[in-house]
C-alpha cells in the first residue's frame, strides 16, 4: 500500500517514500521533545526564526527570492502535539523538474536548504539576528491572540485548558502569551542547540526520487551528535475520575459553542485502538454519526455537531454551534448519544457502514504527501507500531462486543458553553 | 469520445458531451487510492434574476436560495443520500459559490456505485413543507456561525464595499430573514431552470478506466427525460465600474483588527482565453507586489502591520473580479494606507523583466503542486470550462504573459475609483 523505507543515519531516521503519483517532492523534518511549561514557547518561536534566513539568504526577502528561482519551492513550518509530545515540523515542497522546461535538479537543491534553514541559521554575533527574534516574537503574539476571535477554535482550547488543567496537555503548542516577552535572541539560540542535541528527529523524503542519491546526501549534510533514546513519562491524568467539571463563559456572540470533553481511556497504544475508532465514528466522527443525525438533521439544532479523538492522550471532544437558548436541549440530546452508545443500541448497518467510511478515509489520507507523513508519524509518537496494512484489517475486524466495551470506558470530564451576554442558560447550571 | 492529451504535464484527458446537453470529463490518475467526482450546475449566489424555465418574465428569488437548494438536494424521501454515499465508502459534500453549485464525493471503493448515487441524487429533486421549515433552523445557525466570524465578515464587507447592487456583495447563505421567504415551489423552479444537465458539467478523476465509466454514465443519462431546455436568461445588472463605497467598518469583539483592501475591476473580458489571461496577469501582479519575497512584504512586516495571516488574491467570475489585500493587523488605518500607497505608486516602467519571469516560475511550480490534488483539478476544471478556458492552458498562458499584460491589469485597476475598505476593529474603539 505505501512502501515506507526506513534508514538511520546518525540520530535521524530517515523514512522514504518512493512513488510516481505527484508532481512535486516533498521533504518533512520533524524534531519531538516532551511537551512542558518552561520550553513551550521557546518550541513555538524557533521554527519561525529559523525560515527567516540562512547563512547563505540571511533574510525572509532573500530566502523567499530563491525559493521562487527554485520553481515556487513552499517552505512551512508549524506545531503540533500529539499526546504529551510537542512537535516542530518544516516542510519544503518541490516541483519536480521532469515536468518543467529546465532541468535544475530541485529536490537536491531542497535538501541542501532544509540542512542550511537547520544547521547554518542567519546569525551575528554567535546568536540569532535580534531584528529576526523581535520580529516574530510579535507575530507569535499575534498569532495566539488570533485564537480568541475564531470562536470554533477558541471554544476548542478553552474546553482542553479546563479539562487537562494541571496536565502538559492543557498548554497550547503555539506557546504562552505572558513567556514572549522574556526570550531573548541568546537564550533562543541556546534552546536551539539544546533541541538539535536531544530532541527525536525524523525526515521524510516522498516523491519520485533516487534513494540512494538522497541518503547520500543525507549523509553528507545532517551530522548531529548521537543521543540517548528517549524515556517515555506516563500520561498525566490530574484529576479524580467522576468529577465533572461545567464551565459556561459569556462573550458577544450570536452563535454558542457547546465543546465537550471525555477521557476515553484508551488510546493508541492499546489493543482496543481501533474500536475506538469505530466507536467515534459511530457517534459523532462522519455526517452519518449519531450526533450528526440527532443534534442536526432531526433537531435542528446546529449546522456542526460531531467529535474527534486525540488518541494519544486518550480524549474525546465533541463540539457543537447552537443557539444559546437550546444549550439544555442540544446537552440533553447528546447525552442520550453517549448512552445509546454505551447500551449497544446502534445496527450491525450502522457499524458496516462506519468501517466502510472509516477505511475510505485512511486510504484518502495516504493519497496526499502531507497526510501520508501524519499517519505514519503516530508510529513514532507510539511505542507502538502500527504498520498500515494492520490498520485495514484491525478496523475490519472490530466487533459490536469491542465497541461497547470501550463506549463503557469513555467517561464525562468537563462540559464547556460559550455563550451571549443575555441570560438564556440561568436554568443550564443546575443540569449537573 | 474525445482524447485530450497534455504532454507537458503528463496527463491525459476524456470529453464527451452526453446527448442531453451534459459535458463529461474523465482524468484518469495511476497510483491513487481514491477517485473524486464532482457534478456542478452552472448556478451560484449570484443567480437571483432570471428567466424560470418556460415562462417569459424575469422574476426575482429571495437570497441564499442557490445554497439552500444545495442543502435540501441531499434529503430525499426515504432518508437522506450522506447516508447511501457513506454505506458505500465514500465520503460527500457540496459547495455553493457565487456562480457555482457543486455535489462532490470521493471514495476508494464502489466507485460505479457512489456515482451513480450522484448522479441519480442530484437529478432527482425531492423538496416538501416540512424538510424546508426544518432546513431552516440548520441554515439558521450556519448563518450564525459566519456571523461571529470575524474573518468571513472583513472578508464580505470588503466586497460589499465595491459593489452597487451586484448580488455579488450578499452573502452566499443569504440571511435569516431572506431563507424564512424560501418554499418548497421556488426550490423546484430554481432546480427546474438550473439543474437541466446543458447547464451541467460532470468531472472524474481518479484510478478510472475511462471507457467504462463514460459508458456508465451513457446509460444512466439515456434512461432520464429531461424537457428541451434554451440557455437560461440572467438579469444583467448595471453595475458601475467604480466602488460604492470608499470604507466600511465592522466594530466586533475582537482582540487583533483585521483589514482588507478591496480592488474592483471595471470590467473583465469575456472570452474564455482572455479571460483566463487576464486573471493570471492580475495574479502575477500581486504576487510582484505582495509576494514574500517582495520589498513591501517585507517592509510591512517588519513594522508589524502584517503578519501569517497576510492574503492577497483575485476572484474572477462570468461578468465581475476583484482583488483582496490584507489580513490581521496592529493598526488597520495604516495597513489600508500602505497598500494604497503601494497600488497607486506602482509603475510598469520600474518593474524589472526578471523579477516578472520568477514570478512567472514560481506560480509554474504551484500549478503543478495544485495539480496533485484531484479536488483542485475537478473544482477548478468546471470552473474555468464554465468561462470557456481550460485548466491545463494556464502553463502555456503563465509562459506567453508579458509586462504588457501586467500592466495594463495596473492601469484598469489601480485607481482610486476602484479601491475601497473594509476593516474590523474591537468594539469601543
Amino acid at each position: 500500500m505505501v512502501d515506507e523505507k526506513i534508514t538511520t543515519v546518525g540520530p535521524v531516521r530517515v523514512h522514504m517514500i518512493s512513488t510516481n503519483k505527484y508532481k512535486t517532492n516533498t521533504l518533512v523534518w520533524k524534531m519531538k521533545a516532551p511537551l512542558a511549561k518552561e520550553t513551550v514557547t521557546l518550541r513555538a518561536l524557533l521554527p519561525y526564526v529559523l525560515q527567516s534566513g540562512t547563512a547563505d539568504y540571511p533574510s525572509v526577502k532573500a530566502l523567499r527570492t530563491y525559493l521562487d528561482e527554485l520553481y515556487g519551492a513552499t517552505l512551512n513550518v508549524d506545531l503540533t502535539k500529539k499526546g504529551e509530545d510537542h512537535i516542530m515540523t518544516i516542510r519544503i515542497d518541490v516541483a519536480n523538474e521532469r515536468f518543467l522546461p529546465e532541468q535544475t535538479p530541485l529536490l537536491e537543491k531542497a535538501l541542501q536548504l532544509l540542512a542550511d534553514l537547520l544547521f547554518r541559521p542567519a546569525l551575528e554575533g554567535g546568536r540569532f539576528v535580534e531584528d529576526i527574534v523581535a520580529r516574530e516574537k510579535q507575530a507569535l503574539s499575534q498569532r495566539i491572540q488570533a485564537v480568541y476571535d475564531d470562536k470554533m477554535r477558541y471554544a476548542n482550547m478553552r474546553l482542553v485548558q479546563e479539562m487537562c488543567k494541571g496536565e502538559p496537555y492543557a498548554l497550547s503548542p503555539n506557546g504562552e502569551l505572558e513567556d514572549i516577552d522574556a526570550i531573548t535572541a541568546e537564550r533562543l539560540y541556546r534552546y536551539y542547540e539544546q533541541s538539535l542535541a536531544e530532541d527525536e528527529l525524523d525526515l521524510y523524503v516522498i516523491g519520485d526520487v533516487d534513494e540512494e542519491a538522497v541518503l547520500a546526501a543525507v549523509k553528507r549534510r545532517f551530522s548531529l551528535p548521537d543521543r540517548p533514546q528517549p524515556s517515555r513519562a506516563p500520561l498525566a491524568s490530574a484529576k479524580a475520575r467522576g468529577e465533572i467539571n461545567e464551565v459556561i463563559e459569556r462573550q458577544d456572540v450570536k452563535q454558542g459553542k457547546l465543546n465537550i470533553g471525555y477521557r476515553t481511556n484508551v488510546t493508541y497504544e492499546d489493543d482496543d485502538y481501533y474500536a475506538l475508532q469505530l466507536f467515534n465514528g459511530i457517534f459523532g466522527g462522519f455526517s452519518h454519526s449519531k450526533l450528526f443525525i440527532n443534534v442536526r438533521e432531526k433537531a435542528s439544532l446546529a449546522y456542526y455537531a460531531a467529535s474527534r479523538l486525540e488518541s494519544h492522550k486518550g480524549l474525546l471532544l465533541v463540539m457543537s454551534g447552537i443557539e444559546p437558548a437550546n444549550y439544555e436541549k442540544a446537552r440533553r440530546i447528546i447525552d442520550e448519544q453517549m448512552q445509546a452508545m454505551k447500551n449497544g443500541d446502534f445496527t450491525d448497518e450502522e457499524m458496516e457502514q462506519t468501517k466502510a467510511v472509516i477505511r475510505n478515509q485512511l486510504l484518502e489520507t495516504l493519497d496526499t504527501p502531507r497526510g501520508l507523513v501524519e499517519v505514519l508519524y503516530h508510529n513514532v509518537v507510539s511505542t507502538r507500531k502500527r504498520p498500515l496494512n494492520e490498520w485495514l484489517a484491525g478496523t475490519d475486524g472490530v466487533t459490536r462486543e469491542d465497541v461497547v466495551r470501550v463506549a463503557e470506558k469513555v467517561a464525562l470530564d468537563t462540559v464547556y458553553f460559550l455563550t451571549g451576554m443575555e441570560g438564556a442558560t440561568e436554568n443550564g447550571k443546575a443540569g449537573v | 469520445m474525445e482524447k485530450r492529451v497534455y504532454e507537458t504535464l503528463q496527463e491525459t484527458l476524456f470529453y464527451e458531451k452526453m446527448d442531453n446537453g451534459l459535458d463529461v470529463y474523465i482524468l484518469p490518475k495511476k497510483g491513487f487510492h481514491k477517485t473524486y467526482a464532482t457534478f456542478t450546475t452552472n448556478y451560484g449566489s449570484v443567480d437571483n434574476q432570471f428567466v424560470p424555465l418556460g415562462k417569459t418574465e424575469m422574476k426575482r428569488v429571495p437570497d441564499g436560495i442557490a445554497h439552500f437548494l444545495e442543502h435540501k438536494l441531499f434529503e430525499k424521501e426515504d432518508g437522506d443520500v450522506f447516508q447511501q454515499f457513506s454505506k458505500q465508502g465514500a465520503s460527500a459534500n457540496a459547495f455553493t459559490t457565487f456562480t457555482r453549485t457543486a455535489y462532490l464525493f470521493s471514495s476508494t471503493d464502489n466507485v460505479e456505485k457512489n456515482l451513480e448515487t450522484l448522479m441519480d441524487f442530484v437529478q432527482t429533486p425531492y423538496f416538501s413543507d416540512k424538510t424546508v421549515e426544518k432546513e431552516k433552523g440548520i441554515i439558521g445557525q450556519e448563518i450564525r456561525m459566519y456571523d461571529d466570524n470575524p474573518d468571513w465578515r472583513v472578508y464580505f464587507g470588503a466586497i460589499e464595499s465595491m459593489y452597487h447592487h451586484h448580488p455579488v456583495k450578499i452573502d452566499i447563505a443569504g440571511t435569516i430573514e431572506s431563507i424564512a421567504e424560501i418554499t418548497k415551489e421556488l426550490l423546484y423552479e430554481c432546480y427546474e431552470t438550473f439543474y437541466h444537465p446543458s447547464n451541467m458539467l460532470l468531472f472524474v478523476v481518479g484510478p478510472v478506466d475511462e471507457q467504462q465509466i463514460m459508458q456508465q454514465i451513457r446509460d444512466n443519462q439515456a434512461k432520464k427525460s429531461f424537457p428541451q431546455a434554451p440557455e437560461v436568461k440572467r438579469f444583467t445588472y448595471e453595475e458601475p465600474s467604480g466602488v460604492a463605497e470608499k470604507k466600511i467598518v465592522i466594530p466586533m469583539h475582537v482582540q487583533t483588527n483585521k483589514c482588507f483592501v478591496g480592488i474592483k475591476a471595471p470590467s473583465v473580458p469575456n472570452i474564455g482565453e482572455q479571460k483566463l489571461r487576464h486573471e493570471l496577469a492580475f495574479h502575477v501582479l500581486l504576487d510582484y507586489l505582495f509576494g514574500k519575497s517582495s520589498p513591501h512584504y517585507e517592509r510591512l512586516y517588519r513594522e508589524g502591520l502584517i503578519d501569517d495571516t497576510f492574503m492577497y488574491d483575485y476572484t474572477e467570475e462570468r461578468e465581475f473580479g476583484f482583488a483582496l489585500v490584507g489580513g490581521d493587523t496592529r493598526d488597520a488605518e495604516r495597513l489600508a494606507a500602505e497598500v494604497q500607497k503601494v497600488l497607486q505608486s506602482f509603475s510598469a516602467d520600474a518593474v524589472q523583466k526578471d523579477e516578472i519571469e520568477r514570478v512567472k516560475k514560481k506560480k509554474m511550480g504551484a500549478f503543478l503542486r495544485a495539480l496533485n490534488s484531484p479536488e483542485y483539478i475537478a473544482n477548478q476544471f468546471t470552473r474555468y470550462a464554465f468561462y470557456g478556458a481550460s485548466l491545463f492552458d494556464i502553463l502555456p498562458a503563465l509562459s506567453s504573459l508579458t509586462l504588457d499584460d501586467i500592466a495594463a491589469v495596473a492601469d484598469s485597476c489601480f485607481r482610486d475609483s476602484q479601491i475601497a475598505v473594509c476593516e474590523v476593529v474591537p468594539k469601543g474603539q
